[in-house]
């Protein structure tokens, strides 16, 4: 068998993709000077901040071979939950708020989680079908209303905004979670057995690492992450309703494919997601300013992700099929 | 050969056991699941059980219906495709210029049908040239396609189709039964037959069991790979036709989060999210039933988006009661 070259060979992928990053910035740039002004910078991180937070969950959940599509439903879900629960008890404070939003979001990951791990139905399959049950739940609790920014206390609206040297909290949330899960991938023991279990799942299962286990801890993650995301969701865009996020999942995906997480499992990490989230941010953020109609934005994504696929496609060839679509081996 | 369950590692099930396989095979499940909801709408809604009543409810599911036959043909072969109703809304919005540029019918048809094959071999190239997951590739084109419908025509809306387009969504062939549905039932036969009956299918199941044995055993399996994703592509340009027709109109939003709908159908079908496995009769069983179960909780008012969790949990209940007893309609892997 010849050998079959990996994307090793050369220069990390993160570096290429930070380089076109880069230049893509300053395209921009030179073309309108206007775009690196400082309040559409801020606007640019904290449009971005959500994506990067959602997609550093996914993250977690491909690396273990899965695939998680409900991460927008949930978010929606945990967000429109908080909203009411601010809306009876306007008086309740911040802490309650974020710590609902993390346990519930978690809650509902776990349920993805298990029906993964114990009862060994494919990713793909169980959050196909909870992608549409926390969609339909949103409208069961809210009723089918919206949750306005009128019903909201100030606290719920202005946490996300407060500046701290000069970023919003809500930007220093992303940069948080992104910092947290990379040291944890990096130090911590079992994130290291989140690679180990998706490299090779026999491998890992003989080292003795669950593997299921570790991918029912995945979707646990990006539960939590998906619903801290639902609240400041809410609290950024000052309302609730049932179609919050819908269909956000595919570019939170798009976001770990272009950072160069492969989808066969075991390869990526958050440094390569972080600057893919930005790499869609700064096209989303750019295309007005050059003038484009936002008709044409999600062609243009949608072109950029296809060329970035193709791109990537070398990371892929290690292993044939769509492993991400299988049930561990180890595991039965 | 069993038509049903036919996998390549077909089980060695003997005596006693292959009986009571049998019984306990998926189609016959779900049949009688779907003769049980009949049962129940009929209880529960005085208007259900009229010809006329079942004609409009067939509407509700042909189009997905159509989609799921090739889309399962795909899943077999192990892969998947998440473009589809991208496909739809692209060939939707071209064949809507079409027909605003003043041209007829055929013309319109033909272009709906173009777009589809044009947009599978895209897809098909993705995957077999360029080796691209199949399920990363279609995201990228899941956005491509709607972005280009988008792209065309903004916040805009295309209508002017001729009056005798309405036909392909809006006609009946005799008495109550609909164009649509007679175009399903052909279909649905032709797939069955090609899937079960003929080399071609045989090969497909192969090619999803094992990939590599196919390959080695002389199976051109990027070639039927390739071409099934071009097939799935011209059936969503016949959707787009009959979407389209039936609607009279054209939204770059049309047939949003089809997609998921009709891989539901397959999946609850029995299909193998795995590959290798699974009938067509399946498949059009669970399609019914998902027609039949989301028409009667609309006769009971229920909102469309809390039909959505009935769909969602009906597709994990079943796929964990056939996980957790281990059905012999589901390959079990070792």
């Amino acid at each position: 068998m010849p050998k079959i070259p990996g994307i090793r060979r050369g220069m990390p992928h993160e570096v290429g993709l930070g380089l076109l990053t880069l230049l893509l910035l300053a395209l921009v740039t030179t073309a309108f000077p206007r775009f690196l002004v400082i309040d559409n910078v801020k606007s640019l991180f904290d449009d971005t901040a959500l994506l990067i937070m959602l997609a550093v969950g996914e993250m977690f959940v491909i690396l273990t071979r899965g695939i998680d599509l409900s991460v927008a439903a949930n978010a929606a879900l945990t967000g429109m939950v908080v909203a009411l629960f601010n809306a009876h008890y306007p008086g309740a404070g911040i802490v309650p708020v974020l710590v609902i939003a993390i346990v519930m979001g978690a809650a509902l990951g776990l349920v993805n989680g298990l029906l993964v791990w114990r009862v060994r139905i494919p990713s793909i399959v169980v959050t196909l079908g909870t992608l549409s049950v926390y969609r339909g739940c949103v409208y069961l609790v809210s009723g089918g209303a919206w949750v306005n920014s009128g019903q909201m206390s100030p606290f719920f609206l202005s946490f996300v905004r407060v500046p701290i040297l000069g970023v919003s909290v809500l930007s220093w949330i992303g940069i948080l979670v992104a910092v947290l899960a990379w040291a944890y991938l990096r130090y911590a023991i079992s994130g290291r057995n989140l690679y180990a279990a998706g490299n090779n799942p026999n491998a890992a299962a003989y080292a003795g690492i669950d593997v299921g286990r570790m991918q029912c801890l995945a979707f646990v993650l990006s539960g939590a992450i998906a619903g801290l995301a639902g609240y400041l969701w809410v609290a950024r865009f000052a309302v609730a309703y049932t179609d919050v996020a819908s269909g956000f999942e595919l570019q939170v995906i798009a976001a770990c494919v272009i950072g160069g997480v492969s989808i066969t499992g075991g390869v990526g990490g958050v440094l390569g997601v972080v600057l893919g989230g930005l790499f869609l941010g700064i096209i989303k953020n750019a295309l007005p300013v050059v003038g484009i109609s936002p008709f044409f934005q999600m062609a243009v994504s949608g072109l950029v992700i296809t060329i970035a696929v193709i791109l990537n496609a070398g990371t892929y060839r290690k292993s044939h099929g769509r492993k991400i679509l299988e049930r561990s081996e180890a595991t039965s | 050969m069993s038509t049903i369950s036919s996998s390549v590692q077909a089980g060695t099930a003997n005596g006693c056991g292959v009986t009571w396989r049998k019984l306990l095979r998926w189609e016959t499940l779900l049949g009688l699941v779907v003769i049980a909801d009949f049962i129940l709408n009929t209880r529960l809604s005085s208007y259900f059980l009229d010809p006329w009543t079942l004609s409009d409810a067939s509407f509700n599911f042909t189009e997905r219906a159509i989609m799921a036959l090739p889309m399962a043909f795909l899943i077999i072969a192990g892969e998947i495709d998440i473009s589809v109703g991208s496909i739809i809304a692209m060939a939707s919005v071209l064949m809507g210029l079409v027909a605003k540029a003043g041209f007829g019918t055929p013309l319109v048809c033909v272009t709906g049908l173009a777009v589809g094959f044009g947009a599978g071999c895209f897809n098909g190239l993705l995957v077999t040239v360029f080796r691209v997951p199949s399920i990363v590739a279609t995201i990228g084109t899941l956005s491509l396609f709607r972005g280009i419908a988008y792209a065309i025509i903004g916040d805009g809306v295309l209508k002017s189709y001729a009056h005798n387009f309405a036909y392909f969504g809006q006609g009946y062939v005799w008495g109550p039964i609909s164009f649509e549905l007679v175009l399903f039932a052909v279909l649905a036969v032709l797939f069955g037959i090609v899937l079960h009956w003929t080399v071609i299918g045989r090969r497909i199941f192969a090619i999803g069991a094992n990939p590599v044995a196919a390959r080695l055993s002389g199976i051109r399996v990027d070639t039927y790979k390739f071409w099934i994703f071009v097939l799935l592509g011209t059936v969503s340009g016949l959707a787009a036709v009959l979407l389209t027709s039936r609607l009279g109109s054209t939204r770059p939003s049309i047939a949003m989060g089809w997609e998921l709908e009709v891989i539901t159908m397959v999946i609850l079908g029995g299909i193998s999210i795995d590959g290798g496995q699974g009938s067509i009769l399946g498949v059009v069983l669970a399609a019914l039933l998902i027609g039949l179960v989301t028409f009667g909780l609309s006769l009971l008012n229920v909102p469309g988006i809390v039909l959505a969790i009935v769909t969602g949990t009906l597709l994990i209940a079943v796929v964990a009661i056939s996980s957790l007893i281990g059905y012999s309609g589901r390959r079990r892997r070792h």
